[in-house]
């Protein structure tokens, strides 16, 4: 069966972080990946979720799906880059250092190389951590955790159930689908996509009023259990901050900081070896 | 006198979408610490009727109400869903979706966590009704993981929370085998004598409520109240039958047998119901009077299935040497409980899974190589939830989806699905909207859908889960009718009526093993296989052991041979 977000049960430091540190170092990671484009630094992030994952007690077997799943949007992401602005480097590092020639419009140069590297390196330095995240919190606590950091808890709940809810509907959505096969719908490479996406839709239809029904015996159930009662509510989930949940907000933060200080260092956002 | 703790005067309700009120002229009282069952048919107002109870009406089905509804001496109108669910609690009516915690804790602690309760008071007093309900030692497992007795328990422990004084069930029997539903009852009993609650039972299944005493029965009808009246008095009357419900088999076999049931004789119950030696000779006379059964004939073997092994991907061994022989033109019932294998078998023979070990013959040829496709023009699979079949939003194109699929010309098409539409009783309704049907018309739709394919063998995954008396009976005939065409018709049910009544041969699945290989009458009388599959033994055994018939089997027998007589008749 696909599992795109589950939560994963192991004993490790990680999973022992309550959810609400975890998604702020989380956040802070990725911010601080986000702003730089530093290389020595984006390298060094890599490098240690790479360890953090490892910590985690993860197999990188149990998130194939995600990590195929991101692996394909880095792909195009890069030939995306190239296709529309080869040159993008050179305009960014201002020099130009071309190692291979295609066309006029299309050569490869150091500098470009380099700015491929460094969007790959984004994606290498922040996908552990948000798949560690995901996967060492448990739902529940994930709603609590988001709550935690200031989004409203409706609006967390919704988040938590609709992960909560994505085994089933996959679940479902095979059963329909066989079910449909058997009725004539050709889903196999047999058939043209037009074909394949019709039908899709003789699954999806389905699929979704179903998945309505749902909604509405959860949101009944909630409801009349008072859920919505008062503008804030307790979380029995919830845990205690321990010193090691103190420091991992202080790491996230740190990360920032040393983002932040190497754009004064390099004086902008990106580090330039051409120089 | 005590005062009334729910108290409906005049009370009527009209949906916004809709024309006419669904509930009409609605006085009811109930008391304090009553047990009350509320029957009536599908679309007779009785989940309106709790929907105005817990207040869903109108917090999240908007309309408008006339007359007056007091829940413990507050007009209900005057409150919010929240003040309500402080005072009602509900149980619905699907057990699983109801769920919202990860855990078992989690579940309960949702309203205290609703209400701000702090954490160390809630996990006492999540411990505490844990207990209450029997449930404490279970308080980390998910929700999912525990069987239908023990969710009944934590759902009913979510709601007790908040210290509810009235509990109400909505249809707590609808998706529970008969051996759990029998335990629900039971639990339900329990609950009540050690809370004192008030409690309100909301179902059409009598006879399965009335295994434990209730105080009254209110049985609606078109949006209106038609009785209300303690059950010995309600079931010496003919109301029920002549309102849709069905009554307890014991009673339709006194009557058959001539005897008047009287209030005096304490028909609540088999184990209650007291019969005079002349009522218990009239009962021996239409038994003996029965006659002697014809000879089976001897049919050719359309599906075989020889020492069938399947085990799922997560090394759920689902499915263990299972052989199997069904008949062409048979009406057969496979069951068991949850878990038992009978789906995993549908889906092997469906090619949906393939069995690691064995093989299956249609027609003697092995099936081994044949598509899902190949398979389907063969074998017909109707899924439970007709809202996962159905993807057109007209009947005819639902019902021509699998022939279009297949390249049929449109002439014959037309034709097709008009003849099957007229089997199924769905001809009048051709040009209506899907949406604009019931459940169990719906459930046509998806027969229908399947028939027009021309299948040999039809399998159909509970198909009268959910459905009251009428739809019930409107579907069965559909069947039987199939099945008289020549059709071979397989049921996995959890349904003791409908494999009583319908099915010749009854399959029996406990484990991943067939435990069980005989007719529908002798299953239900042995006792020991009933309590391997958590079914339930048929109350007509207790009649047939109460006037002193001996061959129990043979008298559950006369009784299916009779009332197709009658229904014929």
């Amino acid at each position: 069966m696909i599992q795109l977000f589950n939560y994963i049960d192991r004993v490790s430091p990680i999973h022992r972080l309550t959810g609400a540190s975890k998604l702020a170092c989380m956040l802070c990671w990725v911010l601080a990946a986000m702003v730089t484009f530093d290389t020595r630094y984006l390298i060094a992030l890599t490098v240690f979720a790479l360890a953090l994952f490892r910590v985690s007690r993860i197999k990188v077997s149990e998130v194939k799906v995600i990590l195929i799943f991101s692996l394909v949007f880095l792909f195009m992401n890069n030939l995306l880059i190239y296709l529309f602005s080869p040159e993008h480097g050179v305009s960014l590092y201002g020099s130009r250092t071309v190692l291979l020639t295609f066309t006029n419009r299309y050569s490869i140069t150091a500098q470009q190389l380099l700015y491929h590297a460094n969007v790959v390196l984004k994606y290498t330095a922040t996908i552990p951590v948000v798949i560690l995240f995901v996967s060492t919190t448990q739902p529940s606590e994930f709603a609590a955790s988001l709550n935690k950091i200031g989004v409203s808890y409706k609006i967390s709940y919704s988040v938590s159930l609709a992960l909560r809810y994505i085994p089933d509907v996959v679940d479902e959505y095979h059963s329909i689908s066989l079910a449909q096969q058997a009725r004539g719908v050709e889903l196999s490479g047999k058939e043209n996509l037009i074909k394949r996406l019709k039908g899709a839709t003789a699954i999806l239809m389905p699929l979704i009023l179903s998945s309505m029904d749902r909604i509405e015996v959860v949101s009944n159930a909630m409801e009349l259990r008072c859920f919505g009662k008062n503008p804030k509510r307790t979380w029995y989930r919830e845990r205690k901050f321990t010193p090691l949940d103190y420091g991992t907000i202080v790491l996230g933060f740190a990360l920032i900081a040393i983002s932040l200080g190497l754009q004064a260092v390099n004086g902008g956002r990106y580090w330039n070896p051409f120089l | 006198m005590k005062e009334p703790i729910i108290k409906f005067e005049d009370f009527g309700f009209q949906y916004d979408a809709q024309a006419e009120p669904t509930l009409k002229n609605i006085n009811l009282e109930i008391f304090p610490g009553e047990k009350i069952l509320i029957a009536g048919p599908s679309g007779c107002g009785k989940s309106t009727l709790t929907h105005c109870m817990n207040g869903l009406i109108p917090f999240a089905y908007p309309g408008e109400s006339t007359g007056k509804l007091t829940i413990q001496n507050k007009e209900a109108k005057k409150l919010s869903i929240f003040e309500i669910s402080k005072m009602v609690g509900t149980v619905l009516q699907d057990l699983d979706g109801q769920f919202i915690g990860l855990t078992v804790a989690e579940d309960i602690a949702f309203a205290l966590e609703n209400a701000c309760m702090g954490q160390d008071d809630m996990k006492k007093e999540v411990r505490k009704v844990a207990e209450k309900v029997g449930i404490g030692g279970h308080l980390e497992h998910a929700p999912d993981a525990l069987s239908g007795g023990q969710k009944q328990r934590v759902s009913m422990a979510g709601v007790m929370v908040n210290e509810v004084d009235i509990l109400l069930f909505d249809e707590p029997l609808a998706n529970l085998d008969p051996a759990t539903g029998k335990k629900a009852i039971e639990i339900i009993d329990q609950i009540q004598a050690e809370s004192g609650a008030t409690v309100i039972i909301i179902e059409h299944r009598l006879e399965d409520v009335l295994w434990r005493d209730v105080d009254r029965i209110v049985l609606m009808k078109d949006g209106r109240i038609v009785t209300d009246a303690p059950p010995d008095e309600l079931l010496s009357t003919d109301v029920l039958p002549e309102n849709g419900i069905r009554e307890p088999l014991y009673l339709t076999a006194l009557k058959y047998a001539g005897v008047t049931v009287k209030p005096e004789s304490k028909p609540q119950s088999i184990h209650s119901l007291t019969l005079s030696e002349a009522d218990e000779y009239l009962v021996r006379e239409w038994f003996h009077a029965r006659k002697t059964a014809e000879a089976k004939e001897e049919r050719k073997v359309l599906l075989k299935a020889d020492k069938i092994d399947f085990t799922y991907e997560n090394g759920f061994h689902a499915l263990k040497n299972i052989n199997i022989e069904i008949q062409e033109g048979e009406l057969l019932a496979i069951v068991g409980t949850n878990g038992a294998g009978k789906s995993t078998f549908s889906k092997v023979v469906c090619g949906f899974e393939k069995q690691q070990v064995g093989s299956l013959a249609f027609h003697d040829e092995d099936m081994k190589n044949y598509s899902i496709k190949e398979r389907a023009d063969r074998i017909g699979y109707v899924m439970q939830n007709p809202n996962q079949m159905i993807s057109k939003p007209q009947i005819f194109d639902e019902v021509a989806f699998g022939l279009r699929q297949r390249k049929v010309p449109e002439n014959i098409v037309k034709a097709k699905v008009e003849e099957v539409l007229k089997i199924c009783g769905l001809y009048p309704f051709r040009k209506w909207p899907v949406s604009a049907l019931s459940f169990g018309q719906k459930k046509r739709v998806t027969i229908a859908s399947i028939l027009v394919l021309d299948p040999q063998m039809i399998i159909l995954d509970e198909p009268t889960a959910g459905q009251d008396y009428r739809h019930y009976t409107e579907i069965m005939e559909v069947l039987q009718d199939l099945h008289e065409r020549g059709i071979t018709v397989v049921m996995i049910t959890h349904d003791m009526h409908l494999m009583l009544e319908y099915a010749q041969r009854a399959v029996v699945f406990s484990g991943g093993k067939v435990i069980a290989d005989d007719t529908s009458a002798n299953i239900l009388t042995n006792p020991q296989i009933i309590e391997q599959a958590n079914l339930k033994e048929t109350s007509l055994y207790d009649l047939a052991l109460l006037c002193g018939i001996e061959d129990a089997n043979l008298f559950v027998q006369h009784f299916i041979d009779y009332e197709k007589e009658e229904k014929r008749g």
